[in-house]
Protein backbone atom coordinates (compact mmCIF):
# COMPACT_ATOMS: atom_id res chain seq x y z
CA UNK A 1 0.00 0.00 0.00
CA UNK A 2 1.39 3.60 -0.92
CA UNK A 3 1.95 6.26 1.44
CA UNK A 4 -1.54 8.27 1.52
CA UNK A 5 0.04 11.23 3.81
CA UNK A 6 -0.06 14.74 2.60
CA UNK A 7 -1.67 15.86 -0.95
CA UNK A 8 -4.30 14.11 -2.75
CA UNK A 9 -3.07 12.99 -6.57
CA UNK A 10 -5.74 15.97 -7.63
CA UNK A 11 -3.91 18.40 -4.83
CA UNK A 12 -0.36 17.32 -6.61
CA UNK A 13 -1.50 17.90 -9.94
CA UNK A 14 -3.77 21.13 -8.77
CA UNK A 15 -0.23 22.86 -7.65
CA UNK A 16 1.93 22.03 -11.07
CA UNK A 17 -1.39 23.39 -12.72
CA UNK A 18 -0.43 26.42 -11.13
CA UNK A 19 2.70 27.11 -13.05
CA UNK A 20 1.49 26.99 -16.26
CA UNK A 21 1.56 29.98 -18.41
CA UNK A 22 -0.80 31.50 -20.34
CA UNK A 23 -1.32 30.15 -23.71
CA UNK A 24 1.03 27.53 -22.78
CA UNK A 25 1.07 24.00 -25.20
CA UNK A 26 0.73 20.96 -22.40
CA UNK A 27 1.35 17.49 -22.72
CA UNK A 28 0.20 15.32 -19.94
CA UNK A 29 1.40 12.12 -19.48
CA UNK A 30 -0.56 8.75 -18.88
CA UNK A 31 -1.67 7.91 -15.00
CA UNK A 32 -1.22 10.73 -12.26
CA UNK A 33 -0.26 13.81 -14.97
CA UNK A 34 -3.22 13.26 -16.27
CA UNK A 35 -5.18 15.11 -13.32
CA UNK A 36 -3.95 18.54 -14.28
CA UNK A 37 -6.87 18.84 -17.07
CA UNK A 38 -9.18 18.78 -14.33
CA UNK A 39 -7.99 21.83 -12.95
CA UNK A 40 -9.93 24.91 -13.13
CA UNK A 41 -7.53 27.64 -15.26
CA UNK A 42 -10.51 29.96 -15.23
CA UNK A 43 -9.51 32.85 -17.95
CA UNK A 44 -6.15 31.41 -18.57
CA UNK A 45 -5.85 29.44 -21.83
CA UNK A 46 -4.01 26.57 -21.74
CA UNK A 47 -3.86 23.63 -25.30
CA UNK A 48 -3.76 20.32 -24.10
CA UNK A 49 -1.52 18.43 -27.18
CA UNK A 50 -1.43 14.91 -27.23
CA UNK A 51 1.13 12.29 -28.69
CA UNK A 52 -1.29 10.71 -31.10
CA UNK A 53 -2.04 13.95 -32.74
CA UNK A 54 -4.82 15.46 -31.05
CA UNK A 55 -3.94 19.34 -30.40
CA UNK A 56 -6.46 21.26 -28.01
CA UNK A 57 -8.61 18.44 -26.97
CA UNK A 58 -10.71 19.37 -24.26
CA UNK A 59 -12.77 17.18 -20.68
CA UNK A 60 -13.35 13.59 -21.05
CA UNK A 61 -16.89 12.78 -23.12
CA UNK A 62 -19.49 11.45 -20.72
CA UNK A 63 -19.98 8.13 -20.77
CA UNK A 64 -22.22 6.44 -23.74
CA UNK A 65 -21.47 9.82 -25.74
CA UNK A 66 -17.79 8.85 -26.50
CA UNK A 67 -16.55 9.59 -29.83
CA UNK A 68 -14.94 5.85 -30.91
CA UNK A 69 -12.37 7.37 -33.08
CA UNK A 70 -11.10 10.12 -30.41
CA UNK A 71 -9.00 9.39 -27.49
CA UNK A 72 -5.57 11.03 -26.09
CA UNK A 73 -1.89 9.96 -25.49
CA UNK A 74 -3.61 7.86 -22.45
CA UNK A 75 -6.27 6.01 -24.84
CA UNK A 76 -9.40 7.64 -22.63
CA UNK A 77 -12.43 9.08 -24.87
CA UNK A 78 -11.62 13.23 -24.94
CA UNK A 79 -14.04 15.80 -26.36
CA UNK A 80 -12.34 18.45 -28.57
CA UNK A 81 -12.30 22.18 -27.50
CA UNK A 82 -13.18 24.83 -30.89
CA UNK A 83 -9.98 25.48 -32.69
CA UNK A 84 -8.72 22.02 -31.99
CA UNK A 85 -6.77 20.74 -35.10
CA UNK A 86 -5.83 16.71 -35.49
CA UNK A 87 -2.29 15.63 -37.10
CA UNK A 88 -0.25 12.82 -37.59
CA UNK A 89 2.22 11.17 -35.31
CA UNK A 90 5.27 12.74 -37.24
CA UNK A 91 3.57 16.32 -36.99
CA UNK A 92 2.52 15.77 -32.97
CA UNK A 93 6.29 14.85 -32.92
CA UNK A 94 8.04 17.59 -34.94
CA UNK A 95 5.63 19.89 -32.60
CA UNK A 96 7.62 18.41 -29.52
CA UNK A 97 11.40 18.06 -31.32
CA UNK A 98 10.90 21.74 -32.37
CA UNK A 99 10.37 22.63 -28.93
CA UNK A 100 7.00 23.77 -29.19
CA UNK A 101 5.57 22.22 -26.45
CA UNK A 102 5.91 24.53 -22.85
CA UNK A 103 5.74 22.22 -20.34
CA UNK A 104 5.34 18.11 -20.26
CA UNK A 105 4.29 16.28 -17.11
CA UNK A 106 5.59 12.67 -16.54
CA UNK A 107 5.01 10.17 -13.88
CA UNK A 108 8.43 8.37 -12.72
CA UNK A 109 9.40 5.92 -10.62
CA UNK A 110 13.29 7.79 -9.38
CA UNK A 111 13.85 11.51 -10.41
CA UNK A 112 17.47 12.29 -9.04
CA UNK A 113 19.11 15.94 -8.25
CA UNK A 114 20.91 16.47 -10.82
CA UNK A 115 17.39 16.49 -13.02
CA UNK A 116 18.11 13.42 -14.40
CA UNK A 117 14.71 11.25 -14.49
CA UNK A 118 13.85 7.76 -14.73
CA UNK A 119 10.01 6.09 -15.93
CA UNK A 120 10.30 3.71 -18.55
CA UNK A 121 11.91 0.80 -17.13
CA UNK A 122 11.92 -0.94 -13.58
CA UNK A 123 14.78 -2.96 -12.34
CA UNK A 124 15.27 -5.75 -13.66
CA UNK A 125 12.23 -5.79 -15.89
CA UNK A 126 12.99 -7.04 -20.06
CA UNK A 127 11.96 -4.23 -22.70
CA UNK A 128 9.55 -1.70 -20.64
CA UNK A 129 7.33 1.03 -21.87
CA UNK A 130 8.53 4.42 -23.56
CA UNK A 131 5.93 5.61 -25.14
CA UNK A 132 6.43 9.39 -26.27
CA UNK A 133 8.43 10.13 -22.80
CA UNK A 134 12.06 10.18 -24.47
CA UNK A 135 10.86 12.57 -26.87
CA UNK A 136 8.89 14.66 -24.38
CA UNK A 137 11.42 14.95 -21.89
CA UNK A 138 14.58 15.49 -24.16
CA UNK A 139 12.25 18.23 -26.07
CA UNK A 140 9.75 20.45 -23.63
CA UNK A 141 11.01 23.82 -22.37
CA UNK A 142 9.71 22.81 -19.04
CA UNK A 143 9.88 19.16 -17.65
CA UNK A 144 7.50 18.58 -14.73
CA UNK A 145 7.19 15.27 -12.24
CA UNK A 146 4.18 14.02 -10.73
CA UNK A 147 5.38 11.07 -8.44
CA UNK A 148 4.77 9.47 -4.75
CA UNK A 149 7.35 10.66 -2.09
CA UNK A 150 8.32 6.65 -1.41
CA UNK A 151 8.01 3.37 -3.58
CA UNK A 152 5.42 1.24 -2.19
CA UNK A 153 8.31 -0.77 -0.22
CA UNK A 154 9.12 2.81 1.32
CA UNK A 155 11.77 3.72 -0.83
CA UNK A 156 12.98 7.49 -1.65
CA UNK A 157 11.94 8.30 -5.28
CA UNK A 158 13.80 11.43 -4.85
CA UNK A 159 17.76 10.26 -5.57
CA UNK A 160 21.23 11.10 -5.37
CA UNK A 161 21.26 9.19 -8.68
CA UNK A 162 19.38 7.40 -10.49
CA UNK A 163 20.00 3.32 -10.30
CA UNK A 164 17.13 2.56 -13.03
CA UNK A 165 18.05 3.27 -16.40
CA UNK A 166 16.96 7.07 -17.04
CA UNK A 167 14.59 8.54 -19.82
CA UNK A 168 16.42 11.34 -20.24
CA UNK A 169 19.35 13.51 -18.80
CA UNK A 170 18.74 16.92 -16.10
CA UNK A 171 16.15 17.93 -17.44
CA UNK A 172 13.11 17.64 -14.76
CA UNK A 173 12.52 21.23 -13.47
CA UNK A 174 9.65 20.84 -10.86
CA UNK A 175 8.65 17.63 -9.08
CA UNK A 176 5.15 17.33 -6.78
CA UNK A 177 5.22 14.10 -4.44
CA UNK A 178 2.13 13.99 -1.89
CA UNK A 179 4.96 15.50 0.47
CA UNK A 180 5.36 18.36 -1.61
CA UNK A 181 6.90 20.36 -4.23
CA UNK A 182 10.69 20.68 -4.95
CA UNK A 183 12.86 22.69 -7.35
CA UNK A 184 16.03 21.11 -8.90
CA UNK A 185 18.58 23.97 -8.80
CA UNK A 186 21.39 24.44 -10.50
CA UNK A 187 23.03 23.88 -6.70
CA UNK A 188 20.79 21.06 -6.34
CA UNK A 189 16.84 19.04 -4.97
CA UNK A 190 15.50 22.46 -3.13
CA UNK A 191 12.28 22.24 -0.85
CA UNK A 192 10.00 24.89 -1.98
CA UNK A 193 6.36 24.14 -0.34
CA UNK A 194 5.71 21.65 2.12
CA UNK A 195 2.13 19.51 2.00
CA UNK A 196 -0.19 20.09 5.35
CA UNK A 197 0.38 17.31 8.16
CA UNK A 198 3.96 16.71 6.84
CA UNK A 199 7.03 18.22 8.83
CA UNK A 200 10.33 18.96 7.53
CA UNK A 201 11.88 16.34 9.40
CA UNK A 202 9.73 13.81 7.25
CA UNK A 203 10.90 15.03 4.17
CA UNK A 204 14.11 14.55 4.62
CA UNK A 205 13.90 11.16 5.99
CA UNK A 206 12.16 9.87 3.07
CA UNK A 207 14.51 12.02 0.41
CA UNK A 208 17.18 9.61 -0.61
CA UNK A 209 19.87 13.02 -1.79
CA UNK A 210 20.76 16.26 -0.14
CA UNK A 211 17.63 18.73 0.22
CA UNK A 212 18.27 22.42 0.24
CA UNK A 213 15.41 23.64 2.74
CA UNK A 214 15.00 27.33 3.30
CA UNK A 215 14.26 28.66 6.82
CA UNK A 216 10.66 28.75 6.56
CA UNK A 217 9.05 26.49 4.07
CA UNK A 218 5.67 27.95 3.16
CA UNK A 219 2.88 24.69 2.68
CA UNK A 220 1.77 23.96 -0.53
CA UNK A 221 -0.37 26.29 -2.53
CA UNK A 222 -4.21 24.70 -3.05
CA UNK A 223 -5.23 27.39 -5.12
CA UNK A 224 -3.94 29.42 -7.66
CA UNK B 1 -7.25 0.61 -67.06
CA UNK B 2 -5.47 -0.28 -64.19
CA UNK B 3 -6.17 -3.06 -62.00
CA UNK B 4 -9.11 -1.87 -59.34
CA UNK B 5 -7.39 -1.60 -56.00
CA UNK B 6 -11.09 -3.05 -54.09
CA UNK B 7 -10.67 -6.32 -52.79
CA UNK B 8 -13.62 -8.49 -51.98
CA UNK B 9 -12.49 -9.64 -48.58
CA UNK B 10 -9.54 -9.68 -45.94
CA UNK B 11 -8.52 -12.96 -46.68
CA UNK B 12 -7.84 -11.78 -50.23
CA UNK B 13 -6.10 -9.10 -49.79
CA UNK B 14 -3.62 -10.96 -47.81
CA UNK B 15 -3.18 -13.79 -49.63
CA UNK B 16 0.05 -12.90 -51.32
CA UNK B 17 1.68 -12.33 -48.14
CA UNK B 18 5.28 -14.37 -48.11
CA UNK B 19 6.93 -15.38 -44.97
CA UNK B 20 9.77 -12.88 -43.38
CA UNK B 21 8.66 -9.51 -44.13
CA UNK B 22 8.50 -6.49 -42.30
CA UNK B 23 4.60 -5.46 -41.76
CA UNK B 24 3.36 -2.56 -40.12
CA UNK B 25 0.18 -2.34 -38.15
CA UNK B 26 -1.28 1.02 -37.71
CA UNK B 27 -3.42 2.23 -34.61
CA UNK B 28 -3.00 4.21 -31.58
CA UNK B 29 -5.19 2.56 -28.85
CA UNK B 30 -7.58 1.01 -31.11
CA UNK B 31 -8.63 4.07 -33.08
CA UNK B 32 -6.78 3.49 -36.69
CA UNK B 33 -6.05 -0.13 -35.77
CA UNK B 34 -6.47 -2.52 -38.26
CA UNK B 35 -8.64 -5.28 -36.51
CA UNK B 36 -9.56 -6.95 -39.04
CA UNK B 37 -6.62 -8.10 -40.93
CA UNK B 38 -4.55 -8.84 -38.03
CA UNK B 39 -7.57 -11.40 -38.00
CA UNK B 40 -7.07 -12.59 -42.05
CA UNK B 41 -3.33 -12.29 -41.54
CA UNK B 42 -3.84 -14.83 -38.27
CA UNK B 43 -5.88 -17.09 -40.42
CA UNK B 44 -3.32 -16.67 -43.75
CA UNK B 45 -0.32 -17.78 -41.74
CA UNK B 46 2.90 -16.00 -42.94
CA UNK B 47 5.90 -16.77 -40.31
CA UNK B 48 9.05 -15.54 -39.54
CA UNK B 49 7.17 -11.83 -39.58
CA UNK B 50 8.63 -8.30 -37.93
CA UNK B 51 5.70 -6.69 -36.93
CA UNK B 52 5.83 -2.53 -36.17
CA UNK B 53 3.40 -0.82 -34.15
CA UNK B 54 3.09 1.56 -31.15
CA UNK B 55 2.23 -1.56 -29.06
CA UNK B 56 1.66 -5.39 -28.83
CA UNK B 57 -1.96 -4.31 -27.74
CA UNK B 58 -4.93 -2.10 -28.90
CA UNK B 59 -6.93 -0.30 -25.48
CA UNK B 60 -9.98 -0.89 -24.03
CA UNK B 61 -12.49 -0.59 -27.18
CA UNK B 62 -12.31 -4.35 -27.68
CA UNK B 63 -12.89 -7.53 -26.20
CA UNK B 64 -10.62 -10.40 -25.69
CA UNK B 65 -11.18 -12.13 -28.19
CA UNK B 66 -10.93 -9.14 -30.76
CA UNK B 67 -7.76 -10.17 -33.24
CA UNK B 68 -4.59 -8.27 -32.24
CA UNK B 69 -1.15 -9.11 -32.16
CA UNK B 70 -0.99 -11.19 -29.91
CA UNK B 71 -2.99 -13.39 -32.48
CA UNK B 72 0.02 -13.71 -34.81
CA UNK B 73 1.98 -14.15 -31.58
CA UNK B 74 0.10 -17.37 -30.22
CA UNK B 75 0.50 -18.47 -33.92
CA UNK B 76 4.52 -18.42 -33.63
CA UNK B 77 4.20 -16.15 -36.44
CA UNK B 78 6.23 -13.22 -35.23
CA UNK B 79 10.21 -13.11 -34.98
CA UNK B 80 10.03 -9.92 -33.82
CA UNK B 81 8.45 -6.71 -33.16
CA UNK B 82 9.09 -2.71 -32.90
CA UNK B 83 7.26 -0.84 -30.67
CA UNK B 84 7.56 1.87 -28.35
CA UNK B 85 5.59 0.12 -25.83
CA UNK B 86 6.46 -3.55 -24.91
CA UNK B 87 5.74 -3.91 -21.31
CA UNK B 88 2.39 -3.34 -20.36
CA UNK B 89 0.55 0.22 -19.66
CA UNK B 90 -1.45 -1.33 -16.61
CA UNK B 91 -0.10 -3.19 -14.01
CA UNK B 92 -3.50 -5.37 -14.54
CA UNK B 93 -2.57 -5.82 -17.80
CA UNK B 94 -1.32 -9.59 -18.93
CA UNK B 95 0.60 -9.59 -22.88
CA UNK B 96 1.04 -12.33 -25.08
CA UNK B 97 4.06 -11.05 -26.02
CA UNK B 98 5.41 -10.65 -22.49
CA UNK B 99 5.06 -14.72 -22.28
CA UNK B 100 6.67 -14.98 -25.42
CA UNK B 101 9.73 -12.28 -25.31
CA UNK B 102 10.38 -13.26 -21.03
CA UNK B 103 11.20 -16.89 -22.74
CA UNK B 104 13.17 -15.48 -25.11
CA UNK B 105 10.96 -17.06 -28.46
CA UNK B 106 10.70 -13.50 -29.66
CA UNK B 107 12.85 -10.15 -30.17
CA UNK B 108 11.94 -6.78 -29.80
CA UNK B 109 13.60 -3.50 -30.22
CA UNK B 110 12.06 -0.50 -28.01
CA UNK B 111 11.87 2.87 -29.74
CA UNK B 112 10.41 5.92 -28.50
CA UNK B 113 7.37 6.79 -30.21
CA UNK B 114 7.98 9.79 -32.17
CA UNK B 115 11.71 8.41 -32.76
CA UNK B 116 9.02 5.14 -34.48
CA UNK B 117 6.99 8.10 -36.51
CA UNK B 118 9.64 9.98 -37.47
CA UNK B 119 11.69 7.04 -38.84
CA UNK B 120 9.04 5.83 -41.11
CA UNK B 121 8.28 8.81 -42.26
CA UNK B 122 11.88 9.61 -43.55
CA UNK B 123 11.46 5.67 -44.87
CA UNK B 124 8.53 7.24 -47.05
CA UNK B 125 10.11 10.52 -47.64
CA UNK B 126 13.53 8.83 -49.23
CA UNK B 127 15.39 9.62 -46.11
CA UNK B 128 18.24 7.03 -45.03
CA UNK B 129 18.50 8.38 -41.23
CA UNK B 130 18.25 11.30 -39.27
CA UNK B 131 19.24 12.50 -36.14
CA UNK B 132 16.91 13.22 -32.80
CA UNK B 133 17.45 14.64 -29.51
CA UNK B 134 15.09 11.76 -28.05
CA UNK B 135 17.23 9.62 -25.98
CA UNK B 136 20.33 10.57 -26.31
CA UNK B 137 21.92 9.76 -22.76
CA UNK B 138 19.92 6.61 -22.30
CA UNK B 139 20.42 3.24 -22.59
CA UNK B 140 19.34 3.40 -25.72
CA UNK B 141 21.96 5.15 -27.22
CA UNK B 142 24.37 3.19 -25.61
CA UNK B 143 27.18 2.20 -28.77
CA UNK B 144 25.71 3.91 -30.95
CA UNK B 145 26.47 7.07 -32.99
CA UNK B 146 25.39 10.79 -32.05
CA UNK B 147 27.00 14.21 -33.26
CA UNK B 148 26.72 17.45 -32.08
CA UNK B 149 24.93 20.18 -33.99
CA UNK B 150 24.86 23.81 -32.66
CA UNK B 151 26.05 22.60 -29.19
CA UNK B 152 23.51 19.98 -28.73
CA UNK B 153 24.27 16.59 -28.78
CA UNK B 154 21.88 14.00 -31.21
CA UNK B 155 21.26 10.12 -32.08
CA UNK B 156 21.72 8.80 -35.19
CA UNK B 157 17.81 6.88 -36.42
CA UNK B 158 17.71 5.11 -39.72
CA UNK B 159 14.56 4.85 -41.78
CA UNK B 160 12.00 2.49 -41.16
CA UNK B 161 10.95 0.76 -44.79
CA UNK B 162 7.81 -1.72 -44.88
CA UNK B 163 7.13 -4.28 -46.88
CA UNK B 164 3.47 -4.05 -45.97
CA UNK B 165 1.33 -1.93 -44.15
CA UNK B 166 -1.93 -2.14 -42.62
CA UNK B 167 -4.35 0.24 -41.80
CA UNK B 168 -7.85 1.56 -40.82
CA UNK B 169 -9.23 4.19 -42.41
CA UNK B 170 -12.73 6.41 -42.58
CA UNK B 171 -13.48 7.10 -46.87
CA UNK B 172 -11.33 5.48 -49.41
CA UNK B 173 -12.08 6.50 -53.45
CA UNK B 174 -11.27 3.97 -55.70
CA UNK B 175 -8.11 5.36 -56.35
CA UNK B 176 -6.94 4.73 -52.60
CA UNK B 177 -7.10 8.52 -51.75
CA UNK B 178 -7.96 8.42 -47.77
CA UNK B 179 -9.84 10.62 -44.92
CA UNK B 180 -8.88 9.94 -41.49
CA UNK B 181 -11.24 10.94 -38.64
CA UNK B 182 -10.42 12.36 -35.15
CA UNK B 183 -7.53 10.20 -33.47
CA UNK B 184 -7.52 7.79 -36.28
CA UNK B 185 -4.71 9.66 -38.63
CA UNK B 186 -2.01 8.78 -36.14
CA UNK B 187 0.89 6.24 -37.43
CA UNK B 188 -1.58 5.26 -40.14
CA UNK B 189 -0.14 7.49 -42.96
CA UNK B 190 3.52 7.26 -41.89
CA UNK B 191 3.53 3.53 -42.06
CA UNK B 192 1.42 4.10 -45.62
CA UNK B 193 4.21 6.01 -47.25
CA UNK B 194 7.14 3.68 -45.68
CA UNK B 195 5.72 0.42 -47.35
CA UNK B 196 5.74 -1.31 -50.43
CA UNK B 197 2.08 -1.98 -49.88
CA UNK B 198 -0.09 -0.49 -48.66
CA UNK B 199 -3.61 -2.10 -47.28
CA UNK B 200 -6.23 -0.62 -45.61
CA UNK B 201 -9.71 -1.44 -44.44
CA UNK B 202 -12.34 1.41 -45.20
CA UNK B 203 -15.10 1.83 -42.62
CA UNK B 204 -17.16 3.92 -45.31
CA UNK B 205 -18.06 2.36 -48.42
CA UNK B 206 -15.71 3.00 -50.90
CA UNK B 207 -16.39 5.69 -52.88
CA UNK B 208 -16.34 6.61 -56.70
CA UNK B 209 -13.62 8.87 -57.94
CA UNK B 210 -14.17 12.61 -57.40
CA UNK B 211 -16.48 12.37 -54.37
CA UNK B 212 -13.68 13.51 -52.19
CA UNK B 213 -12.45 16.48 -52.85
CA UNK B 214 -8.68 17.19 -53.38
CA UNK B 215 -7.91 19.42 -50.44
CA UNK B 216 -9.62 16.96 -48.15
CA UNK B 217 -7.18 13.89 -48.53
CA UNK B 218 -5.11 13.33 -46.02
CA UNK B 219 -3.05 10.58 -47.92
CA UNK B 220 -2.76 10.61 -51.31
CA UNK B 221 -3.49 6.97 -53.33
CA UNK B 222 -0.27 7.02 -54.51
CA UNK B 223 1.16 5.19 -50.82
CA UNK B 224 -2.27 2.83 -50.86
CA UNK B 225 -2.68 -0.35 -52.73
CA UNK B 226 -5.33 -2.80 -51.33
CA UNK B 227 -8.61 -1.70 -50.27
CA UNK B 228 -11.46 -3.64 -48.16
CA UNK B 229 -14.71 -2.08 -46.65
CA UNK B 230 -15.19 -3.26 -43.47
CA UNK B 231 -18.32 -4.80 -43.03
CA UNK B 232 -21.33 -4.13 -39.99
CA UNK B 233 -20.64 -6.15 -36.76
CA UNK B 234 -20.55 -9.17 -36.25
CA UNK B 235 -19.02 -9.77 -39.82
CA UNK B 236 -16.37 -7.57 -39.19
CA UNK B 237 -14.80 -5.76 -36.30
CA UNK B 238 -15.46 -1.97 -34.87
CA UNK B 239 -14.19 -0.48 -31.79
CA UNK B 240 -17.23 -1.21 -28.74
CA UNK B 241 -17.50 1.05 -25.64
CA UNK B 242 -17.24 -0.84 -22.30
CA UNK B 243 -21.26 -1.32 -22.05
CA UNK B 244 -21.86 -2.67 -25.78
CA UNK B 245 -18.54 -5.53 -24.96
CA UNK B 246 -20.19 -5.84 -21.37
CA UNK B 247 -23.66 -6.84 -23.20
CA UNK B 248 -22.17 -9.23 -25.80
CA UNK B 249 -20.08 -11.13 -23.60
CA UNK B 250 -23.36 -11.42 -21.32
CA UNK B 251 -24.88 -12.71 -24.81
CA UNK B 252 -22.02 -15.23 -25.70
CA UNK B 253 -22.79 -16.79 -21.92
CA UNK B 254 -26.15 -17.18 -22.18
CA UNK B 255 -25.18 -19.01 -25.72
CA UNK B 256 -22.83 -21.05 -24.28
Amino acid sequence: MSDTKGLTRQQMCDRLAMEFGDGWIVNLGIGIPTLCSNYDFGDKPVIFHSENGVVGYGPLAAAGKEDMHLVNAGGQHVTMNPGSAIVHHADAFGMIRSGRIDVTVLGAYEVAENGDFANWKMAGQKGGGIGGAMDLAACAKHVFVAMEQVTRSGRPRLVERCAIPVTARGVVDLVITNYGLFEITPEGMALKEIAPGVTVDEVKATTGCNLIVPREVPPVRLRG
Amino acid sequence: MPKSKIFPSFDAAVADIPDNVTVGFGGFAVVGMPVNLYGALAKQGAKGLTCVSNGTRGGATLPDDAPDMGWLIKNDQVKKVICAFTAPTRASQKLIFSEYYESGRIDAELVPQGTLAERMRAAGAGIPAFYTPAAVGTELAEGRETRVFNGREYLLEAALPLDYAFIRAYQADAFGNLRFRRAQRNFNPLMAMAAKVTIVEVEEDILPLGAIDPDDVHLSGIFVHRLVKVPPAPEGWWPMRASEIAARAAAQGAAR
